[in-house]
């Protein structure tokens, strides 16, 4: 999936990389694989996305 | 005319229980430049394919469960009775598959009306704007007089069990952001009553067994989170069931009774170092972790007594311990593959690495909802799971069974195959948690009061008329 930087997006990743820890384990590079795959996704007009999100009280 | 004759009560073995969840879906559209449309709309036509085959938004299906549109336009299933928690969870993810298989027709639905969306259905207990809906757990009691002092003992366990069986969840406030256990115990005001949505208790005390009432009684529970991972579900049900079996032994408990539940149950939720107090009724106090490790104990006491050790109560009772010893120890790496918060927690965590954002940033919150979202391609937690990073209890096979068909040991057997014949007949029928009646018929209704028998004559008879 291509990374998507919607313009107007007030969010941009400009934090440095953290230092690769030494030894990483197989399931800590499935769960950066799959935050890679989705990042885009997750940051394009994500507070307008969280926002839109309201119901009524339920039970 | 044939008659069958009611049967009576089986006798029931005492550790075998009925078990029930009821979960309340998150509804949400995102259409950003269609023109604004009401949960109550996008319900309506998330539900139209069910009004096709059920005539009504509030059906039982051939798997014997329960789906409808509740308060607030939740989409809200409710699984048919298991008698093993395996069961159960397996009904359960087979309800979130239900309700996700409405989603396309929806969406098509909302396009003919003008509205170009998305439709995301969430597994959760609250929305953006901090409204709060449910999971609720039902466990079937023997009657017995002081349900109110069975409530009282119960409490402290589940004000505390969030510890281990949360959601977990950023918690925004004034002064920043924290990640709390759970997202229910904000929104919990009693511990016990028999109100819902007016104010919300822990333990709801309406006594509808759906069963005959001389001998049972309903547990319901109402303060529980919606669970993503099937192990924290197991923990959720098994350790709470395991709990009741000494209770309806009359087993003396530890008196760990509360002096203020309401307040307990919010200090425990936003301390993810286990080590705030509760306040007991009698003065002392003790942590989250004491509390929970007491029930614990106790429990251990009476295994290969009152508990029989199976392979089930071993897996519950291991990852209880675990769950408490990760809160003890700060170390929640033994657990952040079974238990929801801790595996919550580590994927926002990443990602917070890797943004270096604040922990109140809108693409968490973003992340937050993904990992509730009940698609089995996009949800965050169906995800995990299929790249090992979440561990099971079922297996997908015995979910696509459940989809389809009731458990096979309770009354759901008999609920099931009546809705999945009268269907296939064209037949209208009428059918509840206790009756089974086919339209035009009204005199051969059928009332099943013992959710434990999953053979009866009655019903053969019934089904004999649909030729």
């Amino acid at each position: 999936m291509p990374q998507v930087n919607a313009s107007g997006q007030p969010y941009e990743d400009d934090a440095p990389e953290p230092a690769a820890a030494p030894a990483q384990q197989a399931s800590t590079d499935a769960l950066d694989d799959l935050l890679d795959e989705i990042d885009g996704s997750l940051q394009t007009n994500a507070e307008q996305f969280v926002r839109s999100f309201v119901q009524k009280g339920g039970e | 005319m044939q008659i069958a004759e009611v049967p009576p009560p089986l006798e029931v073995d005492p550790a075998r229980r009925i078990f029930g969840l009821e979960t309340e879906f998150g509804l949400h559209v995102h259409a950003p430049h269609s023109r604004p449309v009401t949960p109550e709309e996008v319900a309506g036509h998330l539900f139209h394919s069910v009004v096709q085959w059920g005539r009504s938004s509030n059906v039982f299906l051939p798997n014997a469960s329960r789906l409808y549109i509740d308060v607030g336009a939740h989409p809200e299933y409710a699984t048919a009775e298991c008698d093993t928690i395996t069961d159960l969870i397996a009904m359960d993810k087979a309800g979130e598959r239900i309700v996700h298989d409405l989603v396309a027709d929806g969406e098509k639905r909302l396009r003919e009306a003008g509205v170009d969306g998305t439709i995301y259905l969430y597994k959760n207990n609250t929305d953006s704007a901090g409204n709060s809906y449910g999971c609720h757990e039902n466990y079937l009691l023997r009657r017995r007089a002081d349900f109110a002092g069975f409530g009282r003992q119960l409490l402290p366990f589940l004000v505390t069990r969030q510890i281990v069986t949360g959601a977990g969840t950023i918690t925004r406030t004034p002064e920043g952001a924290h990640y709390s256990f759970s997202p229910r115990a904000d929104h919990m005001w009693e511990g016990m009553s028999s109100a819902t949505t007016r104010s919300r208790p822990m333990i709801n005390t309406r006594d509808e067994p759906h069963a005959s009432a001389e001998l049972y009684r309903r547990m319901h529970v109402i303060v529980g989170d919606s669970t993503m991972a099937e192990p924290t579900t197991l923990l959720k049900v098994g350790a709470t069931d395991l709990v009741l079996r000494l209770l309806e032994a009359r087993v003396l408990m530890p008196d760990l009774a509360l002096a203020k539940e309401m307040q307990a149950i919010r200090d425990v939720a936003h301390d993810l170092t286990g080590t705030a107090t509760v306040e007991l009724a009698d003065g002392r106090t003790m942590t989250a972790v004491e509390v929970q490790q007491s029930f614990l104990d106790t429990v251990v006491v009476h295994l290969d007594g009152i508990i029989e050790r199976t392979e089930e109560v071993e897996r519950i009772l291991d990852l209880w311990q675990r769950g408490i010893d990760a809160v003890r120890s700060q170390d929640f790496s033994s657990v952040d593959t079974e238990l929801d918060w801790a595996i919550k927690l580590r994927l926002i965590q990443r990602y917070q690495d890797r943004l270096g954002c604040a922990l109140d940033d809108p693409r968490l919150a973003r992340l937050e909802l993904a990992f509730h979202d009940i698609s089995p391609e996009r949800g965050l937690a169906n995800r995990l799971q299929s790249q090992g990073l979440i561990a099971r209890v079922v297996t997908d096979d015995q979910i696509a069974r459940a989809k389809t068909s009731p458990p096979a040991t309770t009354r759901a057997a008999l609920r099931g195959r009546f809705v999945q014949e009268a269907l296939a007949a064209g037949r209208d029928f009428t059918v509840d948690w206790v009756h089974l009646k086919l339209t035009g018929n009204e005199h051969r209704t059928v009332l099943l009061k013992d959710p434990f028998r999953s053979v009866d004559d009655r019903v053969d008879l019934l089904l004999a008329d649909l030729g």
